[in-house]
């Protein structure tokens, strides 16, 4: 077991990741920023912060569940649902910018480009991950990395969040072990 | 889980679960597009072979709003009522690739016996057995008090209800007394002595025979239906009498504390348990009960239909 990314590192990588959606996305003006439960969603609203930090206006942040979704809902014990925050101005039109831990099989971005063509038809929609660990199963890459961390499938991932976890780190280690 | 059955089944984790669940999956509901993926190409069975308009709706409608294929079967119009039994019934709906069957049933312990005969597979669920069990309402009759009266705490620990009426032939009764207080909340029923069964005073609930004396002290009270259709002898002198020492009058509301609530599970008997004005009043969640029943029955559905691939091993 090791620490992949230590608490500073974080914090310079989600800086970095706000500059660069600021950057590609002229401004914070039509941006949405939708986390993924848990950690996703903490992790979009230290996004939104440091970006209102650098604007100095205000941007829409929400969350995204996308467990009713998921396409391994058959395969695994029926999981407690999140709550979904959509921001009043709803996505319509909107550049949105799905926020997650982890990037992996790429199975629950799949699931969120579908929760949310459900919700309405945002103009761009991008990705950004603390972490992309590789493997993915599906034709889906990410506009927006923190730290590309390779790994073999028996090694697990884990982010800890001082919001929940107390602690701000990226650990790699062994399957089954984290 | 696999089926839903009794009250019995579920742990007081289990039921805080369903209705955080049902909590999450309202806000589809109020979603211009009402409709999931989670249960596409499954099939679900409504077989009921006794009367229903809320609880087949709902089930149906919490279906299709987790896109599953919904086959509604009633008695009346099948071969159930050319005599066909349960057995039978059970092996063509297996023979149709079920993979859940909500049942109603005149006959106490029908569902328990279509879930653990080897009659079909699939997942069973309880929509009320003759006079045994109702579980669904009871889920959500607890959505509705906790969604009103609990402000964010997840159990009912601490109010107080009172289930008034023809508790005899109750499943709702018996499924709520169950449900409310493994939930914490302090139960009593109310009926005259005809109306009780035998053995009350050994479920988890206090029983008293005047409606006035429990009145003052209930956060919620809870009207039950007279079921005329099962009351074989008389069970109360007439309906005038009945209604004047225990239906719900505006007089008894004036008297109940200010935040508290009047629940039915209905169809109700305006004039007999309920007076019109009672029912049709700002306290009255009688109608929103309906629609809380959707979104707990899906979260039902989602429970006990997500991850069963893992106990047949047919995908894993």
């Amino acid at each position: 077991m090791s620490v992949a990314l230590p608490s500073a590192d974080i914090t310079r990588a989600l800086t970095r990741i706000s500059h660069e959606i600021l950057e590609r996305n002229g401004g914070s003006d039509n941006l949405t920023l939708l986390g993924i439960p848990t950690r996703g969603a903490h992790l979009a609203l230290r996004i939104a912060s440091i970006i209102e930090s650098i604007e100095s206006k205000s941007v829409a942040v929400g969350t995204l569940d996308i467990t009713l979704h998921r396409d391994d809902l058959r395969l695994r014990p029926p999981r407690a649902l999140m709550p979904t925050k959509i921001p009043p101005a709803g996505i319509e039109g909107k550049d949105v910018v799905l926020i997650d831990d982890v990037f992996f099989s790429g199975r629950t971005i799949r699931a969120a480009l579908d929760a949310l063509g459900e919700i309405g038809r945002p103009r761009t929609v991008q990705l950004a991950v603390l972490v992309d660990r590789g493997h993915r199963e599906l034709p889906i890459r990410a506009d927006y990395v923190g730290k590309n961390l390779p790994t073999s499938l028996d090694q697990s991932v884990k982010v800890h969040l001082s919001e929940i976890d107390g602690i701000d780190e990226v650990i790699l280690g062994k399957a089954g072990e984290l | 889980m696999k089926h839903l059955l009794s009250i019995n089944d579920l742990s007081e984790v289990e039921a805080v679960a369903i209705l955080d669940t049902a909590t999450e999956l309202a806000r589809v509901s109020d979603a211009p597009m009402k409709k999931l993926p989670t249960l596409r190409g499954r099939t679900i069975v409504n077989l009921f072979a006794e009367d229903s308009t809320r609880t087949r709706i709902s089930f149906e409608a919490a279906a299709k709003r987790l896109s599953a294929d919904v086959i509604n079967f009633s008695a009346k119009g099948s071969s159930v009522s050319k005599g066909e039994s349960l057995k039978d019934t059970a092996q063509t709906l297996q023979a149709m690739g079920a993979d859940a069957v909500i049942i109603r049933h005149q006959a106490s312990g029908a569902a328990h016996r279509l879930a653990t005969s080897q009659w079909m597979s699939g997942t069973v669920i309880n929509a009320g057995d003759g006079t045994h069990e109702h579980p669904s309402q009871a889920l959500l009759d607890a959505y509705t008090l906790r969604k009103h009266l609990m402000h964010g705490q997840k159990n009912l620990q601490g109010i107080h209800v009172a289930i008034v009426g023809d508790i005899l032939h109750s499943r709702v009764a018996r499924s709520n007394v169950l449900l409310l207080s493994k939930l914490g909340a302090k139960v009593s029923v109310v009926a005259p002595p005809t109306l009780l069964p035998v053995g009350v005073h050994s479920w988890p609930a206090t029983v008293s025979y005047d409606l006035d004396d429990v009145i003052p002290n209930i956060d919620a009270i809870m009207m039950l239906r007279v079921q005329s259709e099962r009351m074989n002898e008389l069970y109360f002198p007439n309906a005038r009498e009945y209604s004047r020492y225990f239906g719900l009058n505006t007089d008894r509301v004036k008297r109940m504390k200010k935040e508290s609530i009047i629940m039915h599970p209905g169809p109700m008997n305006r004039g007999l348990e309920i007076t019109a004005d009672v029912a049709d009043s700002a306290r009255s969640v009688i109608v929103e009960q309906v629609s809380n029943g959707v979104s707990v029955r899906m979260a039902i559905l989602y429970t006990l239909l997500t991850g069963e691939g893992i106990e047949s091993g047919a995908l894993a």
